[in-house]
């Protein structure tokens, strides 16, 4: 569905245009982030983009308390490792109103920033994950 | 008189340690001389000039704006004729250096090797040391979304806790027992005696870890002298042998990792070197593991077949790797208390474990110590190694 390399920099261009998108074996079907160009289950080098939908679970989180300088600003922020519905799982910031909240298990849907309008070295927009309002 | 069940691979003659700590207005390269002039002064034999390779773990060259160290490292030895080599592996540098210097020796090619590992942190504010540190982490997923390296192990935490029912306490008591067993190693960073409720008081850095379960910035040099085993009596009555020596990964990213509660990287490594060594977890007398968070160390309990997976908590609350336990762990004090200069821990377990194993130990000996273990790991555990030892007198 895409022509664009399989690598990190597609994956964050993806993300500019508010897409989470991973790869897709299509010998044995596994979904993996990020992306590269072997399978990390079978080797095989036959892949595909696929879109993620964008919901999954949370599968472990940390509140940071003491953060590196450039999320100072944040602290104290939760992060977590998000196991998406098709199989891939990603680190990322989870914004709750309340820490309270968070649990192993809660179902969260990503959500984009805005292009990083830095001028330095890596150009890339952030995901992030937010609770699944029921 | 140890029945050996293999062939030695290495022998250590000597070794050498600087104070850890804040070791203020010195340089990496003198840091590091210090630790060899301990490991000539164990030895008199040794004639510096015998020594053919070393092998020097550093994690960054960062911290002094400083690369290619290993020439200048061996300038500062005075060792015009040996050739060196910087090892990087993050945090498991000097580990890696030693799993090679061993190799070097077992190969045939080298009759006396130096492993060490040298880090110079303190200089630094804890921000830019915080920031150096996490290039050890994976940059374009882990650190671009704000994870630091207590963010990690607090990751690997809340799934040992959910999974397993481990405990903030049980967590908080290796931080007692490693504080407590620095008070005993007068060359440890921090004297201070800890309790439970202060590591759960402290301030949270990335809850559930606080400040207290986290290992410690310092400076500090460590080396090991190896030579082939059939040299040793040259050197030194008390030679210590490597018999086991493996290396293992897993994933930079945890979130790509087939477990977040168990590191392939120990599995594999402590297999390997159990495997070579042909001894069995039960057989170790004594261990210097990787603590650089609380957590950590309960994990390796695990991993490294000290007890089953989930019962690390229960191993430490039951008092098995405290002193006058069955496998005491990190009596030197550990990262946590001992301190961690990055690049020198891997070669600071080796020093340790030789002094054990030949009765030098002093107040912190364990009796009748015959077979050690290190375990030493690199960032989030993508690389660990694992060597065993085992006394040669």
């Amino acid at each position: 569905m895409s022509e664009k390399p399989f690598t990190i920099e597609s994956f964050y261009e993806f993300c500019k245009e508010k897409k989470l998108m991973a790869i897709k074996c299509r010998k044995c079907g596994k979904v993996f982030e990020p992306p590269r160009i072997l399978c990390p289950k079978c080797n095989s080098r036959e892949l595909e983009w696929i879109e993620l939908k964008g919901e999954g679970k949370l599968i472990t989180y940390t509140i940071i308390h003491v953060a590196p300088p450039r999320f100072a600003h944040l602290a104290p922020y939760a992060v977590g490792i998000v196991e998406l519905d098709e199989g891939a799982r990603l680190p990322g910031i989870i914004k709750v109103d309340s820490f309270k909240k968070l649990r192993v298990g809660m179902r969260v849907k990503v959500e984009f920033e805005d292009e990083s309008e830095s001028e330095e070295w890596p150009q890339w927009p952030r995901y992030y994950f937010k609770p699944v309002e029921n | 008189m140890v029945i050996l069940m293999r062939e030695p691979l290495a022998a250590i003659v000597s070794a050498g340690l600087s104070k850890f700590g804040k070791l203020t207005g010195k340089y990496a390269r003198e840091i590091f001389a210090e630790a060899f002039m301990e490991a000539l002064d164990r030895c008199p034999n040794l004639d510096p000039r015998d020594i053919e390779v070393a092998f020097i773990g550093q994690m960054s060259g960062s911290f002094e704006h400083q690369e290619h160290n290993a020439p200048i490292i061996l300038e500062w030895l005075n060792l015009p004729y040996t050739e060196g080599v910087r090892v990087e592996n993050a945090c498991a540098s000097s580990g890696v250096a030693l799993k090679l210097g061993t190799t070097a020796i077992a190969s045939g090619l080298y009759d006396v090797v130096l492993v060490g590992g040298v880090e110079k942190m303190t200089h630094r504010s804890t921000p830019e040391v915080t920031d150096i540190l996490a290039m050890a982490a994976d940059f374009p997923l882990e650190q671009w979304h704000g994870l630091t390296f207590p963010g990690l192990y607090a990751l690997m935490a809340v799934a040992h806790m959910e999974k397993y029912g481990t405990t903030e306490e049980q967590m908080a008591l290796v931080a007692v027992k490693n504080h407590k067993n620095a008070l005993l190693n007068p060359k440890a960073h921090m004297h201070k005696d800890v309790t439970v409720d202060k590591v759960l008081s402290s301030r949270v850095i990335a809850w559930p870890l606080k400040l207290y379960d986290c290992s410690l910035i310092s400076d500090g040099a460590a080396c090991i002298v190896l030579t082939k085993p059939e040299l040793a009596r040259k050197y030194t009555d008390t030679p210590v042998y490597i018999i086991g020596s493996g290396q293992g990964h897993d994933t930079i990213g945890l979130y790509a990792r087939e477990s977040l509660t168990s590191m392939r990287s120990t599995k594999i490594a402590a297999e390997r070197a159990y495997k070579m060594a042909k001894i069995e977890p039960k057989d170790i007398d004594v261990a210097e593991v990787h603590d650089c968070f609380t957590i950590a160390e309960i994990m390796e309990y695990e991993d490294l077949g000290f007890c089953k997976p989930g019962e690390g908590g229960k191993l430490v609350e039951e008092g098995v790797t405290w002193p006058g336990g069955k496998i005491p762990v990190n009596m030197s004090g550990g990262l946590k208390a001992k301190g961690h200069p990055v690049g020198a821990t891997g070669a600071a377990q080796a020093y340790e474990i030789y002094l054990q194993l030949t009765g030098q130990a002093g107040k912190r000996q364990v009796s009748n110590a015959t077979i050690g273990l290190t375990h030493n790991l690199g960032g989030s555990g993508a690389t660990a190694v694992v060597h065993i030892y085992v006394r040669g007198d």
